[in-house]
């Protein structure tokens, strides 16, 4: 006896939270969703009813007032925010893979006063790691923070900064100082009133439009504290990088979730017609759906094993685990095209088409920015190296 | 031996500084070397002194400075 059930749960089993995140994506993002991609406008809605809810500091621990959400919780509740819109869900993304990075490496008395200052304000965080003359090569910077007498003082040339221009706080990569070598990088917290951004250029992109993202000349000034205590080859390695490309994927998973689902539909309206008759694309909707649980099944695979080595940096440094989230992140991220693209082929003219209810052309302008943000052909680069030395599990 | 592995850094670390003369306790990272260079001198020394890291060895602070690359190399020449 086959069950037939209209929605997959995507969220089953899910904290308070995630099911927060849920119902803020279903009834806030999704309604606006297409407005902001056609607009390339910024989701305020979305952030708005979050920060409402005190959920821009879900990853704060309760010791300082936040809420102390696992890994778990916040990519379940990215999966939904992703099915309605995935620039809301990165946006949020980006937001938290700065909290988890100040969270985790800044101890200072200035950065934790910080961290409760964020809890009672809802502060929303960007990040400024790509820089002009380096590319995507995060791993460098040009320039370098330049500290005397207790201030540091930073400019820098950010060729995209995503929602730069709505954000309460930017963490920066910079050189340690001007004498660094080019991969001995801090991770500067900028705040607004001793931080100007000159904004160059505009961001009108193929997908993830309401982002907001175009390039900024960022001055900042501040109190040495705002660096963080870890060097950033650190956080990038124990936190940044794992947790960018866990909530990442759960965006992207949100993304393929919505595509099957209209594939889904789509093919159960056909049988409807004909009932006895099993339509055609039907077993192209068995081999999409194969992939989107290969797509599930590597998510949560993947948060457990962060979340069971969050706390050890030794083996959050190993080589076997970083080579784990490389290949977590190229995964996703062409499987995300991939289960979009058979949708399609699925829901035929109906999702070419931009006004009917089984459009996709979202979904694939959007999916198709995963491989790029970070290109995917640096990742297996540095796989590849890592791979020269790697013994194996 | 430290002469070996200073050779080895000069050849493949990519110092910012002279790995013939910087301190045996001088923090290689902050020196220059990236992990992508540090990949590379760790295939030298295994070459070098016909050794194999083993996969818990295989840690950013085995290679951070002279004093440390040399701990390294003997403890997996006595392995
Ligand atoms: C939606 C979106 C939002 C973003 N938001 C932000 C943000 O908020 N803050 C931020 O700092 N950045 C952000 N980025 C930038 C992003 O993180 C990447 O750094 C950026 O997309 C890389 O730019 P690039 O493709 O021009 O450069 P590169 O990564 O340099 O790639 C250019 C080309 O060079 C090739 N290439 C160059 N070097 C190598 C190498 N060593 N190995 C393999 N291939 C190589 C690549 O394959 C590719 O063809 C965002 C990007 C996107 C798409």
């Amino acid at each position: 006896m086959i069950s037939i059930t209209e929605e997959a749960p995507v969220v089953s089993g899910s904290s308070d939270v995630a099911r927060r995140m849920a119902r803020i994506a279903d009834e806030i993002s999704g309604p606006a969703a297409d407005e902001v991609d056609q607009q390339g406008r910024f989701p305020s809605e979305t952030i708005s009813a979050l920060r409402a809810e005190g959920l821009l500091s879900a990853l704060v621990p309760r010791s300082l007032g936040g809420m102390g959400a696992s890994y778990s919780d916040l990519s379940q509740g990215l999966v939904s925010m992703g099915r309605q819109c995935a620039s809301s869900a990165m946006v949020v993304a980006m937001h938290h893979i700065q909290v988890a990075s100040l969270v985790r490496h800044g101890r200072n008395d200035l950065l934790r006063n910080y961290m409760v200052e964020l809890v009672d304000r809802q502060y929303l965080l960007a990040s400024a790691t790509t820089e002009v003359g380096t590319g995507g090569d995060v791993g460098s910077s040009v320039c370098a923070v330049d500290v005397a007498d207790g201030t540091f003082r930073l400019e820098k040339q950010a060729p995209v900064i995503s929602y730069g221009r709505f954000a309460d706080g930017i963490l920066a990569t910079a050189r340690r100082s001007a004498d660094s070598p080019e991969n001995d990088q801090v991770l500067a917290l900028c705040r607004p009133l001793e931080l100007e951004l000159e904004q160059v250029g505009e961001w009108n992109a193929l997908g993830f439009r309401g982002t907001c993202s175009p390039g900024f000349i960022l001055r900042a000034s501040g109190d040495a504290a705002a660096i963080l205590d870890d060097p950033y080859g650190d956080v990038s390695t124990q936190t940044m990088l794992p947790v960018a490309h866990i909530l990442w994927s759960s965006l992207w998973l949100g993304i393929a979730s919505a595509a099957i689902d209209r594939a889904r539909r789509f093919v159960q309206a056909e049988a409807r017609k004909r009932p006895g008759m099993t339509p055609a694309a039907a077993l192209r909707l068995a081999d999409a759906t194969a992939l989107y649980q290969q797509f599930a099944d590597l998510l949560r695979c993947s948060v457990a094993r962060f979340e069971d080595i969050q706390d050890d940096p030794d083996r959050l440094s190993a080589l076997g685990f970083a080579i784990a989230m490389n290949s977590l992140k190229v995964s996703s991220s062409t499987l995300v095209v991939d289960v979009v693209r058979q949708s399609m082929v699925i829901c035929g003219l109906a999702s070419y088409r931009m006004d009917t209810p089984y459009s996709l052309g979202r979904h694939l302008r959007d999916s198709i920015g995963a491989s790029l943000m970070v290109n995917n052909d640096r990742i297996m680069g540095n796989n590849a190296q890592m791979l020269l030395v790697h013994r194996g599990e | 031996m430290d002469e070996t592995i200073r050779d080895v850094l000069t050849e493949h670390g990519r110092l910012a500084v002279d790995a013939g003369s910087i301190d045996e306790s001088t923090d290689l990272f902050a020196s220059g070397m990236t992990s992508h260079a540090s990949v590379n001198v760790m295939l030298a020394l295994e070459d070098a002194f016909d050794i194999e890291f083993s996969e818990k060895m295989l840690r950013k602070s085995t290679f951070e400075s002279i004093a440390a690359i040399r701990a390294g190399v003997l403890e997996m020449k006595d392995a």
